[in-house]
């Protein structure tokens, strides 16, 4: 039931969030120019950017890459340099090299895997000031690179005026991330942050509070008092949310109830989680319908008769096609881990009453919101946790690795749609493969260059996961797993697809600060997200300065329920091909263990 | 051609300023804008966000924002609503069982998978105690009395697991069960809003009700 009302409430709040979007990254004047156009001009002046200069493919991801590399040099600086800085009283260590390392990519690459443990290793200056910033700024950037791709597929953002061989003006880099964080993620925060803060989430910079234990422990040796962390939790768990980052505050995330303690505190982080995701997606269909039109009225303005692949009811069609593409998944993916955690845990059969699996939940929640998080949180890249994903029963376990290798139902923020827009991609090459044709989108034909720049995209998932942990599995003293068996295989499988996935929520009983998996994660994390997000840029790029070859008869309808469906197949059978294999040795090989 | 203003304007409008969407493609510094980029976004994040953020939480919800503490008529601390304590006196209430003793400092769950022994291990072990306390059949065990939570300090219990304790805690405290009933109820809360979540019971604020309503002498 309260499943249900959290799914449909942020369904219903990421329309109108998805058609603001559309306004705020169209460029034309917009009410909320009056409250954001100021402090903007001050910032890129700050940037020392010109705002309305465009930039073509090149321009936009290099700008995108440079970005990246200082923001984690100065993230890792300052991270390394903890100790040395203010707002820590707590009085917390340095960290080692390598998980300083670890910390900043996995924070810049938008995954947030944490190998510390928040209230215990980082000062509250590493948390509010560094690892808030990235949380902000990573969807931001990964949102203005979602929208370069989309103004590449419809042949830029000039592709009205442009002559043959023109540079393609795809926007810019600064003034997208910047109105991204100002206009959308922003606001939003500063919403969330006071709402968890009125259901009991600390805000302030206090050390610890003492409490003295009302039961002393029996014997003097034991600590007679509790320690309470305190710091500027509500701030950092409200874009922690909503930016699909997901590294929380103290160690087990949302399941603390500092961080999550209320079950409205907890349905309002559910809806966070998938709601800028979602409304990505009616933002794509804003988009693309808009520069339909203004592409006709260029053209009859010219004296020419439109010809383009798109027309605004076909951009709006293909955007619903894919909403309801990914809300089935989505759903289908829910109820089956909702099914699973009401199922008894096998280690409890016959020593306690019939219920559902308990262990890792907390009470306030019950195996249902836990369910439905652990899922949400898998599919959109977000990957916090209000329970503990180790000790899930074996199929929802599969459900949450299903959702971060598939990594497109929903997805992070901005590399969702893109990851979704290369599932496309396949599925228009797939079809036209089947029909006899060019496979193309909105007119754009997809040829030799651009399949083999797939080819890569599809290969490379499985390539790093499963080469990174069998490498891992090969050396026993590396894996550092807490449980034994195919549940063992099951932690370092996860702990890669999580760090490729940009996911970042763990099997949590691994024993992962260390040397290896520091460094081997951070292999992961930087493939797994460059690659995917810029590649299909150079794609999009590539698309962008084609020429436009008019609908025919034999064209693909991209927004019709037969091409839905092909999306769809073609997503579960990519995924099921690469990973059939290491999911018999992990989840399903525990099921049948467990049935035995 | 301006495509902007043709779009939002009637087509006879005069061109506005250049946007970006009719601005050409041009030459871009590369490092410059990235380095000032990252370092106002570290003080708009780190110091008027977090900051602003935090501060008015402080105005607004004081009492929340600062841990939800209990505190006696001295100003001393005693405890979290929202952080479990533990307790193992006949004279208490018992929470969930927690991999940490209810450290908030080092918060986690057991992370042990159902086909790991070592927790089928713990449960029987649990199990058998609980099932020789409360001289009950294992099978009516309320399972979140077995099950370790996830953050490890999960500050509430099943209705049920109140309900199994009862007895146990007015015998120790030569105390009317009534009157433990009473404050059980007390401290019960339903779903948020009737819908939300799960009903719970919290069980340091039961324990410290208990004191008051109920006082002994500890051994």
């Amino acid at each position: 039931m309260d499943v249900i009302l959290i799914l449909l409430a942020a369904g219903l709040l990421s329309w109108p969030l998805g058609r603001y979007m559309t306004a705020v990254f169209a460029g034309a004047p917009h009410w909320s120019d009056k409250v954001f156009a100021g402090p903007e001009r001050l910032m890129l002046r700050l940037f020392g950017v010109d705002g309305r200069a465009g930039m073509n493919w090149r321009q936009y991801g290099l700008a995108f890459v440079a970005a990246n590399l200082l923001l984690g040099i100065i993230a890792y600086v300052l991270l390394l340099c903890q100790h040395l800085l203010p707002l820590n009283p707590d009085n917390v260590g340095p960290l080692s090299w390598d998980l300083a390392l670890h910390t900043a990519v996995s924070f810049l690459t938008n995954t947030n895997q944490q190998h510390y443990s928040g209230q215990l290793q980082l000062s509250f200056f590493s948390q509010s000031v560094v690892l808030v910033t990235l949380q902000f700024l990573t969807p931001a950037m990964g949102l203005a690179l979602a929208l370069a791709v989309l103004r590449g597929m419809t042949g830029g953002l000039n592709s009205a005026t442009a002559k043959a061989g023109e540079p393609r003006n795809l926007g810019n880099f600064y003034q997208d991330s910047l109105r991204a964080f100002t206009r959308v993620l922003l606001p939003l925060s500063v919403v969330l942050a006071l709402l968890l803060g009125s259901q009991g989430v600390p805000s302030n910079y206090q050390a610890a509070t003492e409490a003295v234990l009302l039961e002393a422990p029996q014997s003097a040796e034991q600590a007679q008092i509790q320690r309470i962390p305190q710091g500027p939790v509500a701030a950092m768990v409200a874009i922690k949310q909503l930016g699909t980052n997901g590294g929380g505050w103290y160690g087990p995330n949302s399941t603390n109830p500092l961080e999550n303690p209320t079950p409205l505190s907890n349905a309002l982080q559910t809806i966070a989680l998938v709601l800028v995701p979602m409304a990505m997606l009616w933002m794509m269909g804003g988009m693309l319908s808009r520069t339909a039109s203004v592409n006709a009225a260029a053209a009859s303005q010219a004296g020419l008769t439109p010809h383009t692949g798109l027309t605004p009811r076909a951009g709006q069609g293909f955007a619903r096609m894919s909403f309801a593409v990914m809300a089935v998944l989505s759903l289908c993916f829910v109820a089956a881990a909702v099914y699973s955690e009401m199922q008894p845990n096998a280690a409890f059969a016959g020593l306690g009453a019939s219920g559902g699996n308990l262990e890792g939940k907390e009470v306030r929640f019950g195996t249902d919101l836990s369910a439905l998080w652990s899922t949400l949180t898998t599919q959109t890249s977000n990957g916090s946790v209000n329970a503990m994903h180790d000790s899930l029963n074996p199929l929802a376990g599969l459900i949450s690795r299903a959702g971060m290798l598939i990594n497109a139902i929903w997805g992070g923020i901005g590399c969702g749609l893109i990851n979704f827009i290369v599932y496309i991609w396949l599925s228009v090459f797939i079809a036209g493969l089947m029909i006899g044709r060019t496979p193309e989108m909105f007119g754009r034909k997809l040829e030799k260059t651009e399949l083999s720049w797939l080819g890569l995209l599809l290969v490379l998932p499985s390539a790093v996961i499963l080469i990174l942990t069998a490498i891992t599995l090969s050396v026993p003293e590396w894996t550092a797993n807490s449980n034994p068996g195919l549940h063992g295989i099951s932690q370092v499988f996860y702990e890669y697809t999580s760090a490729f996935a940009n996911n970042g929520s763990g099997f949590e009983g691994l024993g992962d600060n260390t040397p290896w998996w520091n460094l081997s994660t951070v292999l992961a994390l930087l493939l797994g997200r460059y690659l995917p997000l810029l590649i299909p840029l150079i794609i999009a790029g590539r698309l962008a300065q084609k020429p436009v070859t008019p609908p025919g008869a034999a064209s693909l309808p991209l927004q019709s329920l037969t091409f839905g469906v092909t999306v769809v197949v073609v997503i579960l059978l990519l995924n099921f091909l690469s990973f059939l294999p290491s999911m018999v040795l992990g989840p399903i090989g525990e099921a049948l263990v467990d049935l035995r | 051609m301006n495509l902007n203003s043709a779009f939002t304007q009637p087509m006879s409008a005069p061109a506005a300023a250049p946007t970006v969407e009719n601005a050409p493609v041009q030459q871009h510094a590369l490092w410059l804008p990235a380095l000032r980029f990252s370092l106002v976004g570290l003080v708009f994040c780190g110091a008027v966000y977090s900051g602003g953020v935090t501060l008015l939480n402080q105005l607004l919800f004081p009492a929340q924002s600062n841990g939800s503490l209990i505190q006696a008529t001295d100003g001393k601390v005693l405890g979290s609503v929202l952080v479990a304590q533990p307790f193992s006196a006949e004279r208490y209430f018992h929470g969930r069982p927690s991999a940490v003793n209810s450290d908030p400092m080092n918060t986690a769950g057991s992370n042990l998978a159902p086909s790991n022994p070592v927790l089928r291990e713990r449960v029987a072990a649990d199990s058998a105690r609980l099932a020789a306390l409360y001289q009950v059949n294992p099978e009516s065990l309320p399972l979140d009395l077995l099950a370790s939570s996830g953050s490890g300090v999960d500050p509430h219990i099943s209705p049920a697991a109140a309900q199994l304790q009862v007895e146990r805690v007015a015998k120790a405290r030569g105390c009317a069960t009534t009157t433990v009933t009473a404050l059980v109820a007390q401290q019960t809360q339903a779903p948020q809003w009737g819908v939300l979540g799960e009903p719970r019971v919290a069980v340091l604020p039961l324990n410290l009700s208990l004191d008051q309503a109920c006082p002994v002498q500890a051994p």
